[in-house]
């Protein structure tokens, strides 16, 4: 079910007007549903991420999260609903997003080094037959160096830890060059330098224009990292800027109570 | 094929010695189909096939030792002997590569299948030219045969068959346990890795059995397909065991009756072919989980996500565009057909929206309970809460309404 | 090289040698993808697949098999996922109920219909028929230039020539696409590498190796030239082109081994028959994997590093 056109979007940040890179949301995403069979995983969820925005999406475990972000880009069926990138049908507009799944989802015994799996983000400039050329490999050196693996081109992405292995993900997708990016707890098991090392790259994206949106695990973090967040169990709960939307109220209704606000005493000053 | 044959043999009048294969083959089946449902619910079905070809080497060899030591290298007690060797060396070797290398189970249980396979081969063919024509038994042990089995043999088939229905009887509980929920097993004290090694040890004895009947390249078919069609029948790993034991029963008993009644024709493919036909009865047929009726339940419960949704979106004033929501509104005479809602649409409009609200509403109002676990974006909530919850529920929505 | 050589031996031996390098190279995106019991399926039903073209066309022809082969390969895949899905089980059940049956039913097929043949043959097609491949029109290495005595070739060196050149071929061109979507197929959805269709054309080339090679080995010593040889390449290297590499020579070690093994191993042993050359391919290239498995360099997982 579609609305009328999503209202364009402009952030402002510390006083200084900036514009966004396209005056549509990067993603929009009505009436998801996503089943596993007959247990719905997502209902009917509607939510514009707001463009240059650095959207968290915070939820339950198994509370559909990950499904989410699977089903709306099209990488799991969904059951319904409607998204649009930058104001097209996601089909027609992938070439503008950069996905960094989790990092479960791929056997890292592969036999790969860590400059052939970033190469893999420079697919669609070189689609399937021609030769990558010295520009190609110096885009995929300058993702490897950003992301803080200098030196580790030649490395088995098998010899790497689980904190390097995530920002070769982040590397793949930065040689994409695209204007939103999705990633999927990319703070899972990390060390604490990788974890710096990753927000770092993603507000230099965000202060570049760009868009992020990650499904995160850590509430705790939330505000510090975001400032827009979705919260969602299987329904959407609550979405908006950190500062209006994630309080104590919200959070209880979508952790069904099992929340201990100990552990986010700064949430108590937001009880509405 | 000779219909008064096959007549005969269903009915277990062709003979004595028939009579014993078929009871022997139904035995077979039964135990073979058993075993088979506690591998299957461990996920770990092809490995059978790996053990079931791991065979081959052992047959060839026990030949040649047998005919070595002057006895009759056919003998079905050796052979059987032989074979079990080399499948536990075949089990042995899965296990091995999958520990020891970076290479997944699939390719170990590939590997191990075709290079036992091949070596048994290559055995058979040393054989062959051994002593010519003595052989002759030893290739229907890759595709079964019961025509001209001896009394002896069917007997043998028959008791170790009824052994492994024993011992699968006896092992059940923790098979049960293990199959249905390892990690609860494991907490509540069964050691998972011994029960798992027991069962396809178990597996590897029926395979054995199994192999003059059906032969090596399909008995793995008998541990495979009537243990998934019982799944159509139940969800119960309990169940599941007997009912599948039942179809392999089924299947064994007019495969080999079948197969007897055509002379050409080896009895491991038309047992399984029996077994499929079985096991597309169940996938057609079955209540609930068959084909038919899990693809209506699927269709229904799609209009209702798209119905809820279309709903709800024209009790919030928003337009309905997605077709099959629309068709759906439609179908339910809640929309007119050129999508304008009727007055019955907007009645369970209002209804769902509310609906939600009073969810949302005791969501916030009691975060913890239990009870938000049955929502689904279907249920209403007058199914799950008393009248007085609910009007607490409106009581306070009509307050926030009111509140500035 | 004696005539007898030629006559006898030769065109065997190349088979064998083509067809082990055929099925390896697409063997290790097998692996790789963890659908080596794909492999398995697909070999067992190349059967029916041959036979029912020969029903359909009444002869072994080239096309014939390649097309049935393919039609069969398909048609599996899609029952096994509709096995899958519908049956609630694990994909290896599910290839284990779909190509059992498929296999038993050419099987009853073949015997219950005048299928049987000089060509096709329930044992052959279980073990291939290697050794009869024989080249009897020609009298030494000069017969390949001799138009009347190349058409006397078995079919089997030809076609098996241009399968590998078709295998080839794909894997070049496919390259990129094959990696990416082996590694990380959720990503490879999203940059736009067509992965449905690199599936499915793999399916089709594996099937076709299959048929390719099913007269010289059959339908379940195939499954070891897919997975030996790029098994225990894997085990060699970590990086993906010298592991094709490294399988395609040992593609060649086992047949080449195999094939004398069991030509002349048995004089070895006073003997004069010669034993399945198929058999013994298959046993050659288990124990290059056994070797690979217990001496190989990178037969370690990850998380073990060997080195810095």
């Amino acid at each position: 079910m579609r609305l009328s056109a999503p209202r364009p979007q402009v952030i402002a940040r510390e006083g200084q007007v900036v514009e966004a890179i396209d005056t549509q949301s990067p993603l929009d995403i009505r009436g998801l549903s996503v089943t596993y069979g007959e247990k719905p995983v997502v209902f009917s969820v509607d939510f514009t991420v707001p463009a240059g925005g650095m959207v968290a999406i915070v939820g339950p475990n198994g509370a559909g999260k990950s499904s989410l972000l699977k089903a709306a880009l099209g990488i799991v069926p969904r059951l319904s609903g409607e998204i649009t990138v930058f104001g097209r049908p996601i089909e027609t507009a992938r070439g503008r997003i950069a996905y960094v799944p989790q990092r479960s989802s791929v056997d890292w015994d592969f036999p790969a080094r860590v400059l052939d799996v970033v190469m893999m983000g420079l697919y669609r400039q070189l689609g399937l037959w021609s030769l990558a050329k010295g520009e190609h490999r110096s885009r995929a050196l300058a993702a490897i160096e950003r992301v803080g693996l200098a030196g580790f081109e030649e490395r088995q992405i098998g010899q790497l830890s689980g904190g390097q292995q995530q920002r070769v993900f982040l590397a793949r997708a930065l040689a994409q060059g695209a204007d939103l990016y999705v990633l999927d707890e990319p703070f899972a098991g990390v060390d604490a330098a990788t974890e710096r090392a990753i927000v770092s790259v993603l507000q230099s994206l965000v202060a570049e224009g760009r868009t992020v949106l990650a499904v995160h695990h850590d509430l705790a973090t939330v505000p510090a990292y975001f400032d827009h967040v979705l919260l969602i169990n299987v329904r959407r709960i609550a979405a908006g800027r950190i500062a209006e939307v994630f309080n104590a109220e919200n959070l209880q209704a979508t952790y069904g109570g099992r929340l201990s606000l100990q552990q986010l005493p700064e949430l108590d000053r937001n009880r509405s | 094929m000779s219909w008064d044959v096959l007549f005969a043999a269903l009915t277990l009048t062709a003979g004595y010695n028939a009579a014993v294969v078929a009871v022997g083959a139904a035995l077979l089946g039964a135990s073979a189909a058993g075993i088979g449902t506690f591998v299957l619910l461990r996920k770990r079905a092809l490995v059978s096939d790996a053990v079931s070809h791991a065979t081959l080497p052992g047959i060839g060899l026990a030949f040649i030792v047998m005919t070595a030591f002057g006895g009759d290298g056919r003998s079905l007690a050796g052979l059987m002997a032989g074979a079990a060797v080399t499948a536990a060396l075949g089990l042995l070797a899965v296990d091995a590569i999958t520990r020891r290398s970076r290479l997944s189970e699939d390719a170990a249980i590939g590997a191990v299948l075709s290079v036992f396979f091949g070596a048994g081969i290559v055995l058979l063919t040393i054989i062959q030219t051994m002593s010519a024509g003595r052989q002759a038994g030893l290739s229907s042990f890759l595709l079964g045969s019961t025509a001209g089995m001896l009394f002896s043999e069917a007997v043998l088939i028959t008791v170790a068959s009824a052994a492994g229905v024993v011992a699968l009887y006896a092992l059940r509980r923790p098979m049960i346990l293990v199959g249905f929920d390892p990690s609860y097993a494991a907490a509540a004290g069964y050691n998972v890795r011994r029960i798992d090694l027991a069962m396809l040890l178990l597996a590897l004895v029926i395979t054995v059995i199994g192999l003059k009947v059906v032969g090596l390249v399909l008995i793995v078919a008998l541990m495979i397909i009537p243990p998934v069609a019982a799944r159509f029948w139940t969800d119960r790993a309990d169940r599941m065991v007997l009912i599948a034991a039942g179809l392999g029963a089924l299947a064994g008993f007019v495969g080999t009756a079948v197969s007897a009644s055509a002379h050409q024709l080896p009895t491991g493919p038309v047992v399984v072919v029996t077994a499929f036909v079985l096991f597309c009865l169940s996938l057609l047929a079955a209540p609930q989980r068959g084909l038919l009726a899990s693809t209506l339940r699927f269709r229904a419960f799609e209009a209702r996500v798209h119905e809820r949704q279309g709903l709800l979106a024209i009790a919030r004033g928003e337009a309905v565009y997605d077709r099959f929501t629309l068709a759906v509104l439609r179908r339910r005479g809640l929309v007119r057909p050129d999508g304008v809602p009727t007055l019955i649409g907007r009645g369970a409009a209002a209804a769902a929206l509310r609906d939600e609200a009073r969810w949302e509403a005791y969501r916030r109002l009691e975060p913890g309970s239990p009870l938000l676990g049955r929502y689904d974006g279907l249920t209403p909530i007058e199914t799950i809460l008393a009248a007085d919850q609910i009007a607490e529920l409106d009581r306070r929505l009509a307050l926030r309404v009111a509140a500035p | 090289m004696s005539a007898e050589f030629v006559q006898l031996s030769l065109v065997p031996l190349l088979v064998g040698i083509l067809a082990a390098v055929t099925c390896a190279i697409p063997g290790n995106f097998l692996i790789l993808r963890r659908q080596a019991l794909l492999g398995d399926a697909i070999s067992h039903v190349v059967l029916p697949g041959i036979v029912v073209a020969f029903l359909v066309t009444g002869q072994v022809t080239t096309w014939a098999m390649l097309i049935g082969a393919t039609v069969a390969a398909v048609t599996a895949v899609l029952l096994i996922e509709a096995v899958r899905r519908l049956g609630r089980v694990d994909s290896g059940a599910a290839m284990g109920v779909v190509f059992t049956t498929m296999f038993a039913a050419g099987v009853i097929i073949l015997e219950q219909s005048s299928a049987r043949s000089v060509h096709l043959d329930v044992e052959h097609a279980l073990y291939g028929n290697l050794e009869s491949l024989v080249w009897l029109a020609a009298d030494g290495l000069h017969a390949f230039a001799d138009p009347a005595a190349l058409a006397d070739l078995p079919p089997a060196l030809p076609r098996l020539l241009a399968v590998l050149a078709v295998v080839v071929a794909f894997h070049v061109i496919f390259w990129r696409a094959l990696v990416v979507a082996t590694f990380d197929e959720g990503f490879a959805r999203m940059v736009g590498v067509p992965v449905r269709a690199t599936s499915a054309a793999l399916i089709v080339l594996v099937a076709v190796a299959a048929v390719a090679a099913f007269e010289a080995v059959g339908a379940i010593i195939v499954l070891a030239i897919f997975i030996c040889p790029p098994a225990a390449a894997r085990l060699m290297t970590d990086d993906l082109k010298r592991q094709v590499a490294w399988s395609v020579l040992f593609a060649m070690l086992a047949s080449v081994i195999g094939f004398f093994l069991a030509a002349e191993g048995p004089a070895i042993f006073g003997s004069e028959n010669a034993v399945s050359a198929a058999g013994m391919i298959a046993t050659v290239s288990g124990l290059i994997l056994g070797a690979a498995v217990l001496f190989g360099p990178r037969r370690q997982r990850a998380g073990t590093p060997s080195g810095v």
